[in-house]
């Protein structure tokens, strides 16, 4: 899979853009976003997996609690991740396989701390086709 | 980004205000402190909206105010100010942030700068191995999970027992570094595993330690009870917060809140500024939560001031009471509180948000410790490592105008990956090494990203806060050895 997010910039923080044909793409492809802020993600090997269920009250919500389920599993598992399947269902329900490795400081440069997703002006656009979303981080 | 279009008025010597009917919903006026040419960089971005939608809080009272540091944050703009009502107002942890007590410790030394000048690599070096720093960095420090609560509870208490500190140090923190309110039941497992390993961390990002030297002296009297006595007198100032712990809190409560805002009917214009009633079990839960981090994050510095403490011992080969390395003060700049404030003549109670900004209370008031109830609370404001820190006291006058609070530091003007850029191809390190800075730091990318073009420069915004009389100068220092996380 190509690449569907791009960094912005923000003062304080830094942003994603998270382009996808539906939500599962879109979602996939911001959890890429976000360790591109961490790392190299063409760097990480899928070694481990990981299975993540969440539900939340609407698709933002989700988004958020996604990106934040992912910083806590790599903080304290000390865990990467760069390939997603994810499927997320009408009822605001995320189930996701996360693959990747642990961070080993030979081959992984670490970028930066992100300390958590926002909602700040948290906005999932489009319909069948395309969907974006932006996302500002807390560095 | 688009410049800030709204409507703002000058409305005296280094205030602006936005008034209330700039949007529907706004409960007060915005009030920003800046001058004529700071207002103009501010305008560029969008810190201003945010000033404004800050005021739709309920129960906010007074004004929303933004501090000269103000920059573009995310619901709360960093370097707001915001104080409601504990009996019918709300409180948003977007209004004190995910880093709940960030702060700054700085500590005064009897060393002169001719005597740590040149061993100031070994000594940099030395506290870069013992302080933990940087990208993942894990503590010396082995807490239980049960101890973990004690911690959260006790806070720089903890720290004292354990040995990192000493009843003199608790005397000139903030709060004695532990907020009463603490409950840490009402602290996620989730947050107690994220912060268990990292206490006694520096983190990255912004946070730093800094050897400064002073440089200036404004207040000599004020600066002689500091301690701080001459010119060339070397200090250290430490900046970190509340780490893993502090996140998972915010972001926790941010989820509880964002139900509040539907249960109790509350519209905001920003989903970061979710926030619910003080007097309500979601209010009382994230304050009792906040409370748990903000304590973390007191012992998290006195612990990182202990291991600066051995690092001085160590590379200097002098005894402690002959270096002299003694805590001026210890000051949170992201935080709520509860505190009694004159509101159209009542002392009322309120809730006081502090984003970016710091507590600047007067000479007399109780809660300034004993050593300095006649000069007023000492303010740390650190600037970038490139230029220097200022050292204030709390005044009259931001008791009565800004709820006693003043700025925090220098304050973004330039995103991060635009320093980068701006920075790229430059050695960051060598350009401060040539400015007589040695600069340690464990990743490129942050150094980068801190470099100072990013920054306004921190006594343009010290000046602002000066001439409108919220806090007055005593001292200013510069860096000669930085870390970055």
């Amino acid at each position: 899979m190509e690449n569907k997010f791009e960094v912005i910039d923000h003062t304080a923080d830094i942003g994603i853009v998270a382009y996808g044909g539906n939500l599962n793409e879109l979602f996939a492809n911001a959890a890429r976003g976000l360790f591109s802020l961490i790392t190299d993600i063409d760097k990480i090997a899928s070694k481990v997996s990981k299975k993540i269920e969440l539900d939340d009250r609407d698709p933002e919500s989700l988004l958020v609690a996604w990106l934040n389920d992912l910083l806590y599993t790599y903080e304290v598992g000390s865990t990467i991740f760069g390939d997603f399947d994810v499927t997320v269902s009408e009822d605001n329900r995320l189930s996701a396989n996360c693959y990747g490795e642990k961070v080993d400081p030979q081959r992984h440069h670490l970028r930066r701390e992100i300390k958590a997703a926002t909602y700040h002006n948290i906005h999932i656009a489009g319909a069948s086709g395309l969907y974006s979303a932006r996302v500002i981080f807390d560095i | 980004m688009s410049q800030w279009q709204g409507k703002i008025n000058k409305i005296g010597e280094c205030r602006w205000e936005i008034p209330q009917d700039y949007k529907s919903g706004m409960k007060v006026p915005g009030l920003v402190y800046a001058d004529d040419k700071m207002l103009n960089v501010i305008r560029e971005e969008q810190s201003l909206e945010q000033v404004a939608n800050v005021a739709f809080l309920p129960g906010i009272v007074g004004c929303s105010m933004a501090m000269p540091d103000i920059h573009w944050g995310y619901g709360f703009p960093i370097g707001g100010v915001a104080a409601t009502k504990v009996r019918d107002g709300v409180v948003s942890p977007g209004g004190v942030g995910y880093d709940i007590n960030c702060g700054v410790r700085l500590l005064r030394t009897d060393l002169d700068e001719k005597e740590v000048k040149p061993k100031i690599e070994e000594l940099i070096n030395h506290l870069f191995r013992n302080v933990p720093s940087g990208l993942g960095s894990e503590g010396k420090i082995k807490v239980s999970e049960k101890e973990i609560d004690e911690v959260l509870r006790l806070g720089a208490e903890w720290a004292v027992k354990r040995g990192y500190g000493s009843e003199q140090d608790l005397e000139v923190t903030e709060e004695r570094g532990c907020m009463k309110m603490a409950n840490p039941d009402k602290v996620s497992a989730r947050a107690k595993k994220r912060g268990a390993p990292q206490l006694g961390t520096l983190g990255s990002g912004n946070h730093f330690l800094e050897v400064q030297v002073v440089r200036e002296i404004y207040d000599t009297g004020a600066a002689r009870l500091m301690g701080i006595t001459h010119m060339g007198q070397v200090l250290l100032l430490i900046h970190t917060g509340s780490r893993g712990l502090g996140h998972q809190v915010c972001d926790d409560y941010l989820r509880v809140m964002g139900e509040a805002v539907r249960k109790y009917g509350i519209a905001l214009p920003d989903r970061q500024l979710a926030c619910a009633p003080i007097e309500s079990d979601e209010g009382r839960d994230y304050l009792a939560a906040m409370a748990c981090a903000a304590n973390y994050a007191w012992a998290n510095r006195l612990c990182i001031a202990h291991w600066a403490r051995e690092s001085f011992v160590r590379v200097l080969g002098k005894k402690i009471e002959d270096i002299g390395l003694e805590q001026v003060y210890d000051v949170a700049h992201n935080i709520a509180k509860i505190e009694d404030h004159m509101v159209e003549g009542k002392r009322q109670k309120l809730c006081i948000h502090r984003k970016g900004a710091t507590r600047a209370f007067p000479a007399g008031q109780s809660d300034v410790p004993e050593k300095y109830k006649s000069i007023g609370q000492p303010v740390l404001i650190p600037g970038d490592m490139g230029r220097c820190s200022y050292i204030a006291l709390g005044t009259d006058r931001a008791m009565q105008e800004t709820f006693g609070s003043t700025c925090h530091g220098a304050g973004r003007v330039q995103s991060r990956g635009a320093a980068r850029r701006g920075s790229r191809g430059v050695d960051v390190a060598a350009e401060l090494a040539a400015k007589g800075i040695y600069v340690k730091a464990d990743s490129m990318e942050s150094l980068a990203e801190e470099a100072s073009c990013a920054y306004k420069d921190v006594t343009d915004v010290v000046e602002v806060t000066h001439k409108a009389g919220i806090s007055k100068k005593v001292a200013m220092a510069t860096p000669i050895g930085v870390i970055k996380g």
